[in-house]
């Protein structure tokens, strides 16, 4: 059955680009795998060593606000054990609440990186627990080069994987998030998203259990890393759907899903800080719903099997569907209404509507990086891919299959969440990547068949007989046209031009714009001297040096985890903004005048308040601006 | 080579003048710096220092013109105790001005000041600073014509006889005292000031005016608002006295005796004498001074004090609370302290029980609720220290192991879930070797 819904093209179209490709490098295929090997070690390096600006520039430190969070529970990690972790309640963060730190973080990056860290002591290397955080990022980076050339290969071919790694070891749109010492979720998140995906193409491909299994755990990692994942619990069943209506609905594809939602549904509950979300909250139930109409598909196919006839069928169809419908409809209502299923939370509203944080939620729409992209940063993050993203998804759609269905989808979907916050580029950097990639490799492939068509069509006719329909006839349509050889080496060279821009624009970008680590400034003098602003971290370790060791630190809520983590001292409000209440608290405190500012910080009982003044030095992310 | 035994000698000599310094142990203030205007009031008011003396305190009298005159030196206080019976006096030659007096209080010293008529605006600035304000009329005095002292030679109805203390035995001894015979001036206390009291009141027909000239306006202070002597307890529990009438503490005052207006009985002696004795007694720490110690807590049936409790413990909190009597730490005795559990509001609050030797112990339940807790005692009472105790204790939700590892209620869930395996089992090798 399966295989009768296997579309027919497949074969016939693929066929030439097989066939040249033995035929042109069966010879060399030593030196072939020779040269991807080396190419993809080169690219791993690469994408390492891109992201280490930081580390020459300054020093081995931890970024901006979240990392200390991260660096700091992962020293707890390391120094308690795993269990101490898990049931760690922290009386030093939203003072006097208490945060539980096992509950409401996700574990996967500091689990990892314990885990390199022990690794690395097995063998002797006695490092720091913090030069293993501060490289956690480009060593995941390195990691997801290879997975981006895997989807690239299981998506086109292995020239588009290769182009696919070189694009996304480079591309600043992940790099931004992924630089030496940027210890955040995102950086290992964006390896386990991608290689999710790249493994559930895989499981749908091949109808294989073990790569769907894969697939599965894979999910648990990114579950246990990120709160991104929820882009993929929606993702793939939106990918599901549009299959099913589209006629490719396939046993493969039942196996694949089923699979890969039960068993990643299983592992994804073993996280605290999800629980029962999956089968509770509202963002979760389009996987079950498509998992339940899955069924259904099958039931149907089964039926119609059995009976026979199509008269029959279609009024069976129809009652069915009908059923079906009506009780998931009276499921989900009563799930609502009971609030046993949770609405969508405010996250997930303003992601399908950009307004409506602006309207109801100022705590999300106040961070700069959930505002609306830009297009500028568009062009900042992605340069010449924006351009090659439209051609990639003309290229995908011209040959069309189950996989690069998944890839037009992921590009899309995510191109839209990325235009709604800025953080969300990140996401959509792999798909933009991969698409782009088929792009650059399969014109640069057309191009040179063209070079060596011309060559050979002296030659040998059978060639050409054999190269398929469409580069025959661009051969033939070019073979007529004069300076045709002229016209395919300067397009070369255009694309290696372009190429060859994005890499500068690249390593410029990197350099220039997202190798800060934000609590180290740097700034120029008036005669171009360089200017270090270290006081973030000399505050801190006043605090640490000079008050009383359960001195409780008033501060806007920006500065909580730095104050945790470098001055060890209790703070009132963190980053992690679970609870608005607390922050409008602190917020009022700090806007209102002196007497009742005092009253509501005796009530809290502060001892010590943070401000940031950047009126000397003409720091403008102060805190009179915020 | 002979000045070192000299220098020792004089240090051994010093030594025991030393050890009375203040300290918690011994609350007790034993050295008393006493600033006059005048060398005559030494001997004037020989009485109220020779009360003081032989209540063991050392006095030193100073001329408040004396340049020499300081209240610290290489940043350690000198005097345990400031008194200023100069009201005329505008400026110090020494190192003295407001800021310093203030800064002595505010280090855990007491003060007794005593103005008069024509008080100087250092005085008042004190005054102020402590809550009180003075008439502003500077020849302005409390005159009361249907309360006043009967006297031979006094016309005007300024020499006051009052009664009107405060209720408190903490402040003023559990005996009785006399009418307290007062001239001088008024003030008021300041209203947003919660800490100072009146000591003695103004009887309600009183006003604040001056007694030569005639009343043109209505006078600003009347009425019972007038306070004459006035007593604070700064929140680190130093004392302050304040009175508008240095009158009241002299030999004069002491001694004579004292009708008032209207009453049949006369009394041999004024109050004054009783009543700044067992004043000054409450101000120079004697009585009235607590000290809570020993603060421990535990899980019952645990004798150490964990790092943090756990929701739903049982725990037992005790404290053990002492009154200080003049020369020993007492069992303080009382039924109303009590203890919070408290995290932005008390979640639990409990009265502690005592068992009269100075032990107060409660035990109760830490609430279904995680954070930083704090057990706090907030023990205010008139009269007494007041005691603010605090100790941060945080409370951890349940680790993932404290939960009941099989729920009754979940039974049928486990047979399902195993039932199901089990099925399952059977079926695949039915399915697989059932060909």
């Amino acid at each position: 059955m399966a295989a009768d819904l296997k579309p027919a093209w497949k074969s016939s179209d693929l066929m030439p680009f097989k066939y040249l490709k033995r035929k042109v490098k069966l010879k060399s295929k030593q030196q072939e795998l020779l040269i991807r090997v080396s190419i993809l070690f080169l690219v791993y390096v690469l994408a390492f060593i891109a992201r280490l600006f930081s580390v020459l520039r300054y020093e081995s430190m931890i970024h901006e606000f979240d990392p200390y969070f991260n660096y700091r529970t992962t020293l707890f990690l390391t120094q308690k054990g795993f269990y101490e972790f898990w049931n760690w309640f922290d009386s030093e963060s939203w003072y006097p609440l208490g945060r539980i730190i096992g509950g409401t973080l996700y574990p996967g990056l500091m689990v990892t990186a314990a885990l390199i860290y022990w690794t690395l002591r097995f063998f002797r290397f006695a490092v720091h627990i913090r030069e293993v955080c501060v490289l956690t990022a480009p060593f995941f980076a390195s990691n997801t080069t290879l997975v981006a050339y895997f989807f690239g290969k299981e998506i086109w071919d292995s020239g588009a994987g290769l182009v696919a790694a070189a694009l996304i070891a480079i591309c600043p749109g992940y790099i931004s998030r992924s630089v030496a010492g940027s210890y955040d979720n995102e950086g290992v998140a964006i390896f386990a998203l991608l290689l999710t995906f790249y493994l559930f193409v895989k499981a749908v491909n091949t109808g294989s259990l073990a790569w769907a299994l894969a697939s599965a755990f894979s999910y648990f990692y990114m579950v246990s890393a990120w709160g991104g994942y929820v882009f993929i619990i929606n993702l793939i069943p939106l990918y599901v759907l549009v299959l099913l209506i589209t006629g490719r609905y396939s046993l493969r594809l039942y196996v694949a899903y089923n699979c890969m939602y039960i068993l990643g549904m299983l592992l994804a509950m073993q996280i605290r800080f999800v629980g029962f979300q999956h089968v509770q909250s509202g963002e979760h139930m389009a996987a079950m719903g498509v998992f339940f109409l899955m069924q259904v598909f099958y039931f149907l196919d089964w039926v119609k099997h059995q009976l026979n006839d199509p008269k029959l069928f279609q009024a069976f169809l129809r009652i069915a569907v009908t059923c079906t419908v009506g009780v998931g409809a009276v499921a989900l209502g009563v799930g609502t209404a009971s609030g046993y299923i949770s609405p969508w939370t405010g996250r997930f509203y303003s992601l399908l509507d950009p307004t409506y944080a602006k309207d109801h939620i100022p705590i999300i729409a106040s961070v700069s990086e959930h505002q609306p992209t830009a297009w500028s940063s568009f062009m900042f993050d992605f340069h010449i891919l924006l351009l090659l993203f439209p051609a990639g998804l003309y290229f995908c759609f011209k040959r069309l299959s189950d996989a690069t269905i998944f890839i037009v989808m992921y590009g899309l979907t995510s191109m839209y969440f990325a235009g709604v916050m800025v953080r969300l580029i990140l996401v959509a950097t792999p798909a933009v990547c991969l698409i782009s990639a088929i792009a650059v490799s399969a014109t640069i492939k057309n191009l040179t068949l063209l070079l060596r068509t011309k060559n050979k069509v002296s030659q040998s006719g059978s060639t050409k007989a054999t190269s398929g329909a469409k580069a025959s006839s661009k051969a033939s349509l070019v073979q007529s046209q004069p300076f045709q050889g002229n016209v395919v080496i300067a397009l070369l060279v255009g694309a290696f031009y372009l190429l060859s821009r994005y890499a500068t624009h690249c390593t410029w970008v990197t350099s220039e714009a997202y190798s800060s680590p934000s609590i180290v400034l740097a700034a120029r003098g008036a005669h171009g001297n360089r200017v270090i602003f270290d006081d973030y971290r000399e505050a801190y370790f006043w605090l640490r040096q000079n008050t009383p060791s359960d001195a409780k630190v008033m501060s806007w809520w920006d500065y909580g985890y730095q104050i945790t983590a470098m001055g060890n001292r209790t703070v009132i409000v963190d980053n992690n903004t679970w609870n608005n209440t607390h922050i409008a608290t602190v917020g009022r405190a700090m806007s209102s005048y002196e007497d009742e500012a005092f009253e509501i910080m005796r009530s809290l009982d502060v001892d010590y308040v943070l401000v940031v003044f950047g009126g000397v030095t003409g720091y403008s992310s102060d805190d009179i601006n915020k | 080579m002979a000045t070192k035994p000299l220098i020792l000698a004089v240090v051994l000599q010093l030594l025991p003048l030393l050890c009375n310094s203040f300290s918690p142990e011994s609350p007790t203030n034993r050295r008393v710096l006493v600033l006059l205007d005048d060398v005559a009031v030494k001997s004037s008011h020989s009485f109220f220092f020779k009360s003081l003396q032989s209540r063991g305190y050392q006095l030193e009298f100073k001329l408040a013109d004396d340049p020499s005159v300081g209240l610290q030196r290489y940043g350690r206080y000198l005097y345990d105790v400031l008194i200023l019976f100069c009201p005329s006096v505008e400026r110090f030659k020494g190192a003295i001005d407001p800021a310093a007096i203030l800064d002595f209080v505010d280090s855990g010293h007491d003060l007794i000041v005593a103005a008069d008529t024509n008080a100087s605006d250092f005085i008042r600035e004190i005054a102020t600073e402590c809550g009180v304000d003075f008439d502003e009329d500077p020849s302005a005095m409390v005159i009361d014509h249907t309360s006043y002292a009967v006297s031979d030679t006094e016309g005007d109805h300024t020499l006051i006889a009052s009664d009107d203390f405060v209720k408190s035995d903490v402040i003023l001894g559990s005996k009785d005292i006399a009418p307290v015979i007062f001239k001088g001036i008024a003030h008021t206390l300041n209203p947003a000031n919660r800490l100072v009291l009146k000591a003695l009141s103004a009887s309600p027909s009183a006003y604040s005016a001056n007694p030569k000239s005639k009343l043109s306006n209505p006078p600003a202070l009347t009425g019972s608002d007038i306070s004459l002597v006035s007593v604070v307890q700064v929140r680190n529990n130093a004392r302050i006295l304040i009175t508008g009438s240095l009158k009241m503490f002299s030999n004069r005052f002491f001694r004579s005796g004292v009708q008032k207006v209207g009453s049949s009985s006369k009394y041999k002696k004024s109050g004054n004498e009783q009543f700044l004795a067992e004043l000054s007694k409450w101000v120079l720490h004697e009585r009235g001074h607590l000290k809570a110690v020993n603060v421990r807590h535990h899980k019952v049936g645990e004798g150490d004090e964990p790092a943090l409790y756990r929701i739903n413990d049982e725990l037992e909190y005790s404290v053990e609370i002492y009154e200080w009597s003049g020369r020993s730490w007492e069992p303080y005795v009382a039924n109303d302290v009590q203890v919070q559990f408290y995290m932005m509001s008390p979640y639990v609050l409990k009265t502690l029980s005592s068992d009269k030797k100075g032990l107060y112990s409660t035990a109760f339940k830490v609430p279904d609720v995680y954070g930083v807790f704090q057990f706090k005692i907030e023990y205010e009472r008139l009269g007494y220290t007041s005691l603010s105790l605090s100790r941060q204790i945080p409370v951890r939700p349940y680790r993932h192991n404290e939960y009941e590892r099989f729920i009754p209620a979940a039974y049928p869930y486990y047979g399902a879930a195993f039932s199901t395996m089990a099925g399952f089992f059977i079926f695949t090798v039915v399915h697989l070797y059932n060909k």
